[in-house]
């Protein structure tokens, strides 16, 4: 051991994110993008855990048909837990707010995002809206579901629901400054060379959600004060019996949330484009149609909220005019389905753990994404909708989807983001797992969907048990699979060998720095090229 | 029954319903597997350090992208239309139907026959004959939903949708709300009995209340002072409502609105709504004095006044704004 050497501090400039500023304070006041992408991770672990815990009380309770374990009013507060902390605490700010804070700048050269103190304004907002939705979850409870239809939620509910949209209002606000940041920053801050078609599509996936986030927010925004004025005041805008409609609620409601199943898959299809990409060894097939379509599918994905109405009393026109224009939204999906399986031929494909998540993200995003141009035929939307049918398409989208591909991309950026090394037989077998605990979790569902079951039923008529009963197994496979990455990702801060700084010899601008970076990104300049440049040698 | 499912295709738009869902689901399959033999095949035959051929692996193709885009637009314009069509007959109820009154409450569905007989969490219905059900919610949404019929429809308070079906097998179909409204959401169910024609009339007429809808409606009628104007006597001027039920209706502000349940309970809770043409705006709202199941009555009252022989030409459950 050189002892001169070591006595000699290392310039603050190639000391790791990490390796500086260990106290509390410095992490809570800190303006890095990455630090605040770890601050988020924390806060979104914690809420996926906590949206899991209500599911499994779901799942329990199903086993039976009369249920097993909650009461009715128990039962309906579980599962708007699980909707709200789901949707708005994990999904939405999942991969934009994570991955997306830590990478965008490293993606395209910068050295942070265009404010850094708006980023960490952002973390604030989402905590502040997260734990007091949670706690007002928990002191009572709130029975509306995620949805809040009116006007159950405005006049009828006995239960918390001014505080849960104050939460959620806040945390909107989050969302619309998280997009901002990220607009301004792939505007301002690509480096020289970084050209628009040479941007990583994880990036292009970024600017596409942020755009979503900034333009349809603000309207879920209106919509809960509308909720708030309606039940405190009483001023007639959803309830008939005060001059008010309920159908405008659910327009305005899905204007938002339809969008938002665009801001919770478009991060996903970007994960998993960088992933094939390095594991097969080339550029994504059709790249320019691949930009083309996360543009589509986030523009496409405003004017298709009616087929959420198809049963609602909407004009059987309208219905019609939705049904086409999802089925057109499908095509950009369908698209990427496709440029990512023909990506793999002629690769030189290796199966590491991401690739694992990112194939398996592929398999169950099309199974969701199919099943949902059944529900976009009003003639068969109108049986299906408001069953498990539903309830198992878009966990296939957004959890065979998204939360594949979240993870996926936690074990591709981890030995960048940490400097360690997984476990990667432990990371492999979670990931199989998960796929099979996930299928065996919604498959059946879409079978009791199709003969009939209601989604929201604490009990069920008894011929549907057998199918519940496989569900509820998968699901308690599922739980295991989520709780292995925890537990050999946390061991792997302390025992994972050390990564390198391109441990997957891959192309982006992330991987030119060092694991994990510094402060600043990048100690020098990094050689831009083509994002996907996996012909050339890394430079 | 479907041969692949335990679920009963006991209505008349079942099948269609059905031949849809497997053609499209057989649609989904194809692709998925597809592209799964693609992902599975390609996965082997690129796999590192195999010796398959690799030149020409950064070629981009304008054409293939082409292909995949307008092959499945072609195909989505194909099941879209299709679905149009059964969507269509889905929301035309044809003109023959019998028309029962459905109003739901937390948590629980009331029903009315014409003949004044009245159910709870049950409907009985003849085999063979299209009934068309013009329901309505006191408090939250709802929504009707029998899967054996492959119908559903959100029942809302403060207007009227409808839902029609034709029975095609006898049996007794479970009912469920599929629209989440509160703490017993799961227990607000029922029974759709579907009878012989024989046995139903026998059933009708064993549960006949006291007089039937119509007659309920005529006693409201003048219980509520209704007819002390819109009587043909009557002193005020107000139309004369005998035979409205039906007609197209011409309103002050120039538009005109045929007289069709909704049209009727809108005029008897927000008169100021579709203020008739040539009539000064001085009916009072009977908002809170009447329930919706006396709402219903009144409407039945008023459509045995009329000629029109049946319900009028549906307008479909949707069309509340089209003459606002």
């Amino acid at each position: 051991m050189n002892t001169i050497e070591a006595a000699v501090p290392m310039p603050s400039a190639a000391r790791s994110f990490l390796d500086r500023d260990y106290s509390l304070r410095a992490w809570l006041t800190t303006l890095d993008h990455k630090r605040i992408a770890i601050l988020y991770a924390l806060g979104i672990t914690g809420f996926f855990f906590l949206g899991g815990i209500a599911a499994t009380l779901i799942r329990v309770n199903l086993v039976e048909p009369n249920g097993l374990l909650l009461n009715a009013e128990t039962y309906n507060k579980a599962f708007t837990f699980h909707g709200v902390v789901m949707v708005w605490f994990f999904l939405i700010p999942s991969i934009p707010a994570t991955l997306g804070n830590f990478l965008l700048p490293l993606m395209i050269g910068a050295r942070d995002v265009a404010f850094p103190r708006l980023n960490l304004t952002s973390w604030y907002l989402y905590m502040m809206g997260g734990l007091f939705t949670v706690a007002a979850l928990l002191a009572g409870g709130v029975d509306t579901g995620w949805t809040f239809y009116t006007p159950f939620s405005t006049m009828f509910s006995n239960t918390n629901v001014i505080l849960v949209v104050v939460g959620v209002f806040v945390t909107g606000f989050s969302s619309i400054l998280t997009g901002l940041n990220f607009i301004v920053t792939v505007h301002a801050l690509r480096t020289p060379g970084m050209t628009w078609f040479r941007l990583p599509l994880f990036v292009w996936t970024m600017y596409a959600v942020s755009l979503v986030m900034v333009l349809a927010t603000p309207v879920l925004a209106m919509t809960l004060a509308l909720i708030g004025l309606e039940r405190l005041a009483h001023v007639g805008i959803f309830d008939p019996a005060l001059g008010g409609d309920p159908l405008l609620f659910q327009h305005l409601f899905w204007f938002y949330s339809h969008p938002a199943v665009y801001i919770m898959i478009l991060p996903a299809m970007g994960v998993v484009s960088e992933i094939i990409a390095c594991f097969v060894r080339r550029r994504v097939f059709g790249y320019q149609f691949m930009t083309y379509s996360i543009l589509a599918l986030a523009v496409i994905g405003f004017l298709v909220w009616g087929h959420h109405m198809f049963v609602s009393g909407q004009s059987m026109y309208a219905s019609m005019v939705f049904s086409i224009l999802s089925f057109i939204v499908a095509v950009p999906s369908a698209i990427k389905v496709f440029n990512w399986t023909a990506t793999l031929r002629k690769g030189d494909i290796t199966f590491e753990a991401p690739m694992l998540y990112a194939l398996g993200f592929v398999g169950l995003f099309m199974m969701g994404g199919l099943t949902g141009l059944i529900l976009a035929a009003p003639a068969l939307d109108v049986p299906l909708t408001d069953t498990y049918f539903v309830i198992a398409h878009f966990h296939y989208v957004m959890v065979g989807g998204s939360v594949m591909a979240y993870l996926g991309g936690i074990h591709f950026w981890w030995p960048k983001i940490t400097g360690k090394t997984y476990p990667e037989g432990w990371a492999r077998s979670a990931a199989v797992l998960m796929f099979f605990g996930f299928n065996l979790t919604f498959f059946p569902q879409y079978i009791l969907g199709y003969e009939g079951m209601p989604r929201r039923y604490h009990s069920y008529l008894p011929e549907f048990q057998v199918l519940n009963v496989l569900s509820s197994a998968g699901a308690s496979i599922l739980a295991v699979a989520y709780l292995l990455p925890i537990a050999y990702l946390l061991w792997s801060l302390r025992y994972g060998g050390v990564a390198g700084d391109n441990p997957w010899d891959a192309r982006g601008l992330e991987w030119q720095t060092t694991s994990p970076p510094p402060k600043e990104n990048f100690l020098r300049r990094p050689v831009v090229r083509e994002a996907y440049a996996y012909d050339e040698p890394a430079p | 029954m479907s041969a692949l499912s335990s679920l009963p295709q006991a209505s008349s738009i079942a099948p269609q319903v059905d031949t849809l869902f497997w053609f499209m689901l057989a649609l989904c399959v194809i692709v998925v597997v597809g592209v799964l033999i693609a992902i599975v095949s390609y996965s082997v035959k690129y796999r590192r350090g195999s010796r398959a051929d690799r030149s020409g692996r950064q070629a981009q193709s304008l054409g293939v992208e082409l292909t995949w885009t307008l092959i499945p637009l072609a195909l989505f314009i194909g099941v879209f239309t299709w679905s149009l069509f059964v969507f269509a007959k889905m929301r035309s109820p044809p003109e023959a139907s019998q028309t029962l009154y459905v109003v739901a409450k937390q948590w629980m569905w009331k029903t009315q026959h014409p003949g004044g007989q009245r159910e709870i969490n049950a409907l009985h219905v003849p085999l063979g004959q299209p009934i068309r059900l013009t329901m309505t919610s006191e408090d939250v949404i709802h929504s009707f939903y029998v899967p054996a019929f492959r119908v559903k429809q959100d029942v809302l308070p403060g207007r009227y949708t409808e839902l029609w079906f034709k029975a095609t097998q006898l049996g007794t179909f479970p009912l469920f709300c599929a629209e989440y409204c509160g703490l017993d959401h799961a227990r607000m169910g029922g029974n759709v009995v579907v009878m012989a024609p024989a046995d139903f009339a026998r059933w009708l007429e064993g549960h006949a209340g006291p007089q039937s809808l119509a007659a309920r409606g005529a006693a409201l009628f003048r219980a509520h002072g209704c007819s002390g104007c819109h009587g043909a006597n009557a002193s005020v001027h107000a139309p004369d409502l005998d035979g409205l039920y039906g007609r197209w209706v011409q309103l002050s502000d120039g538009s005109t609105v045929i007289a069709d349940d909704r049209y009727i309970r809108d005029s008897i809770l927000l008169p100021k709504k579709h203020l008739v043409a040539g009539f000064a705006p001085i009916m009072p709202s009977f908002s809170g004095q009447l329930s919706e199941e006396d709402l219903v009555a009144l409407i039945a009252y008023l459509k045995s006044t009329s000629s029109v022989a049946n319900d009028p030409p549906a307008t479909g459950s949707e069309s509340t704004h089209e003459h606002d």
